[in-house]
């Protein structure tokens, strides 16, 4: 396979318009990834289909990342009556969701390139354009996103929940999914669980 | 056809049974039928949403979460080597691949290296596996079709063997919990080499047998041929992975592609199907059996001695540096891959599977459209789903 | 020939059937629970606790050091520590557990206590009929359960067993001499003290100059 950065210029020829831009990974697996503007997200993922040289015809795992609001401290000098003092300030990065795309080529047989689509914020703006019509294989994986991380596929031929019943209102796999409390009474040695559960028992046989 | 349009999953989330009210055309009545969960042809607590114009499927939605307990919840609030035990569960058919998978992803994540031996040994026991899961498919494949009992016993009788050598290595028969991250947990024990030897020289007698059961007959052939075609773009696109895409005639195995482990030290061949049935699955998965023996004969001869596991692995305290990997290794269902995020803490912060019988599913309705409700259990079985792993 | 594939497979069939009889190979299950297999070696199936010498409560080898409470996936051991010490085998005072329980009903059998254990406390047992009329209280298994004696394990794993017991026996031997060569060294400071004192007491070197 070409090295990333030759896939992104390629990109970048072949889809007018569409921003890409490098994601390092330091772990020892080095597997690199192309972040894609969601807006160009289906002609990119198309271009990289049909490209003669690419063929990733087999989007293998798609999958979900909740990143939340971080806290980013930075000492910044700034001047205050004449006088140079350094002043800590707290710069909120915001949260967003995102949805990763492990690709592979089944004709050239290479692999694996990592695009990553991000969502604009964690609440409302939560759209992406869906990969369905490209590979069948997002399918219902990007259904589980749906169901699990509340991220909207736009074009999605059935988005529907999938593992989750229709009636549940949350997305359990955010970071800031608060469980409900509704333990039965389960007599494990453990603190926390042993608290949950004599909440719940009835008073009469409560251990 | 194109690819584009086999790509289309099928357009028929309007069809309704004419009872309601909203269709009006000439297709006769139609029948809304949940087939499960509570079926014994669905393989667990799957269910299936079928409409029928007479005894033809003419729309087909797969339900499931029966068993969801979110798998990847729990890996993000565990800690690596915790993890471990829970990979069993996934596909409980297969604990070794699954072991195999995720040790394999967070080697890459933690730049382990495994030792010779250990390689060895995962090859042995991952191969052992494709055996076990192949021959309980088949036999739960001909229950379907209503062989019953017979193959089935048959078939639990061969793993019973297998299971017992697993017993002897790791302690447990199903939940094997074997392989550590740079390794594995313990050596063999003493003896138990030639005992394998002695099961995989006495299979092929099992397999033969096996072949003159069930390949020639005649009602079989006739129940699984031209039933549940997949054509090849459709399973290319569809991220169809495993013998169901062998089946369908493209040449994709991970053990080829990627050579994980020490794979390219060893000689075999990738059956593949012609015509993408019921049938083919079958056939490819019994030849895959015999391609497996022939593996599992090199590994045995050639296993050299040393240490199972990399001395820099920790069990205890285990925290790799930020990063991502993913690692994916070919389970017998299909391509089973691991996606990790760390963030330095001694949890994954993303934990992830991709279970490969989930994403076959994909194309459960391509395939049953326009057979017969009779035909839609064995096209599932041939799909070979667990619903541990479709669920997590 | 149609129906010639159902035939082969009848012969098949009775082969199987006739040849259950003879051979061991096509008939691998036993009536339990008249007749039972003896289980494998490695074989595991919930944890208990592992004590030296012949009192249960004072032997145990557990320091109460949470490794294992930590480290269990199901969260199923809860431990509490002592307030108070004990000496271990080495004569080193130690916390013991004051409450070691593991609610057996959650244990999935998966070994990663012992795995991480330092001490070699607990170890897998192979006991597996624990069927109980009490689902809460009966599969709760406190201290006084769980402790069962080395030689138990010994017969269970004689060269695990075996292996721990000697490196076992070389740290206390190991520690007794560290602690006779103390008391020698001891003695023997004390005796130079002694004779340091008896003599005039030499004037301080001149360390200003
Ligand atoms: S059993 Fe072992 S790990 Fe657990 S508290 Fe006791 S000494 Fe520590
Ligand atoms: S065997 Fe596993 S589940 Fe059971 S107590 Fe030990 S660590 Fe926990």
């Amino acid at each position: 396979m070409k090295d990333l950065e030759s896939i992104k210029q390629q990109i970048e020829a072949g889809v007018a318009g569409a921003q890409v831009s490098l994601v390092p990974n330091d772990s020892p697996a080095n597997q690199p990834s192309l972040l894609v503007d969601a807006a160009h997200g289906l002609a990119v993922a198309t271009f990289l289909r049909d490209e003669a040289e690419l063929r990733f015809d087999y989007c293998s795992n798609v999958t979900g990342v909740d990143w939340m609001e971080t806290e980013q401290k930075t000492k910044v000098k700034q001047v205050f009556d004449g006088e140079e003092k350094e002043v800590e300030q707290v710069v909120k990065m915001p949260g967003y969701l995102e949805a990763v795309y492990h690709l592979y080529s089944m004709e050239l047989r290479h692999g694996p390139l990592v695009i990553r689509l991000r969502t604009k914020n964690r609440t409302d703006e939560v759209e992406l354009p869906s990969l369905t019509p490209v590979w069948r294989s997002c399918e219902f994986q990007e259904r589980e996103i749906y169901d699990l991380y509340g991220i909207v596929f736009a074009g999605h031929p059935d988005l529907r929940r999938i593992l989750m019943w229709d009636e549940f209102k949350d997305h359990p796999m955010r970071k800031d999914y608060v469980e409900p409390d509704d333990y039965e009474y389960e007599p494990t040695p453990h603190d926390e669980v042993l608290a949950k559960s004599k909440a719940h028992y009835p008073a009469e046989v409560k251990p | 056809m194109s690819t584009e349009a086999l790509a289309e999953p099928p357009k028929n989330y309007e069809v309704r049974p004419k009872s309601s009210g909203q269709f009006e055309d000439d297709m006769g009545e139609l029948l809304e039928v949940s087939m499960g969960p509570h079926h014994p042809s669905t393989h667990g607590v799957f269910r299936m949403d079928v409409v029928l114009d007479g005894e033809r499927v003419v729309k087909l939605k797969p339900v499931f979460g029966y068993l969801h307990r979110n798998h990847e919840k729990i890996g993000e609030g565990a800690s690596y080597l915790a993890s471990m035990p829970y990979t069993d569960r996934l596909d409980y058919f297969c604990s070794m691949t699954n072991n195999w998978a995720y040790a394999l992803s967070v080697e890459k994540l933690a730049g382990l290296q495994v030792p010779e031996r250990a390689e060895y040994i995962r090859v042995i026991t991952a191969e052992l596996t494709r055996l076990v899961n192949h021959t309980c498919l088949m036999g739960f494949l001909v229950q379907d079709m209503g062989a019953l009992g017979t193959p089935l016993m048959y078939a639990f009788r061969e793993r019973e063997k297998i299971l017992d050598l697993f017993e002897s290595l790791s302690g447990a028969r199903m939940m094997c919990n074997y392989m550590r991250f740079g390794g594995c947990r313990c050596d063999l024990p003493t003896g138990w080499l030639e005992q394998a030897q002695k099961v995989v020289d006495e299979y092929p007698r099992f397999l033969d047998e096996y072949e003159r059961l069930l390949m020639g007959n005649e009602i079989l052939m006739a129940r699984s041929q031209n039933v549940g075609v997949l054509p090849k773009e459709l399973a290319v696109s569809a991220g169809i992975t495993g013998p169901m895409l062998r089946a369908s005639g493209v040449n994709y195995d991970i053990r080829k592609v990627d050579k994980y482990g020490i794979y390219d030290r060893f000689t075999f061949r990738v059956p593949l199907g012609d015509h993408g049935d019921v049938y083919d699955r079958l056939m490819v998965r019994l030849l895959e059996m015999r391609e497996s023996l022939g593996i599992l004969q090199q590994a045995l001869k050639s296993i050299p001695d040393g240490p199972v596991v990399d001395p820099r692995a920790k069990l205890r305290g285990f925290k790799p540096k930020a990063g991502e990997a993913y690692g994916r290794i070919e389970a017998p269902k299909g391509e089973l891959g691991f996606y990790l995020i760390s963030d330095g803490s001694p949890n994954p912060y993303r934990y992830r599977v991709r279970p490969p019988s989930f994403v076959n599913l994909t194309v459960l309705e391509d395939m049953c459209l326009g057979h017969t409700v009779a035909d839609v259990v064995i096209i599932l079985g041939s799909v070979d789903i667990v619903l541990g792993e479709v669920d997590r | 020939m149609l129906g010639e594939g159902i035939l082969k497979g009848m012969v098949e069939t009775a082969r199987n059937f006739a040849g259950s009889y003879v051979s061991k190979d096509r008939l691998t299950t036993v009536e339990y629970p008249e007749e039972r297999i003896a289980p494998k070696e490695n074989a595991r199936q919930f944890p208990f606790l592992v004590f030296d010498g012949n009192d249960p409560m004072a032997g145990l080898r557990c320091v109460a050091c949470q490794i294992c409470e930590k480290e269990c996936p199901p969260k199923c051991i809860y431990i509490e520590k002592s307030k108070d010490k004990k000496p271990d085998f080495v004569g080193k005072m130690q916390f013991y557990p004051a409450t070691f329980d593991i609610d057996v009903s959650v244990c999935m059998s998966c070994q990663i206590c012992v795995e991480v254990c330092p001490f070699d406390a607990i170890k897998m047992d192979q006991e597996y009929e624990l069927s109980n009329d009490d689902r809460f209280g009966g599969l709760l298994l406190n201290k006084t359960r769980l402790a069962k004696s080395n030689e138990y394990y010994g017969k269970m794993h004689p060269q695990e067993a075996g292996a721990i017991d000697e490196s076992r026996l070389k740290t206390k031997e190991a520690a007794e001499a560290k602690v006779k060569a103390d008391a020698e060294a001891k003695v023997k400071a004390a005796a130079e003290a002694k004779a340091k004192e008896a003599q005039p007491p030499t004037a301080p070197p001149n360390k200003g100059a």
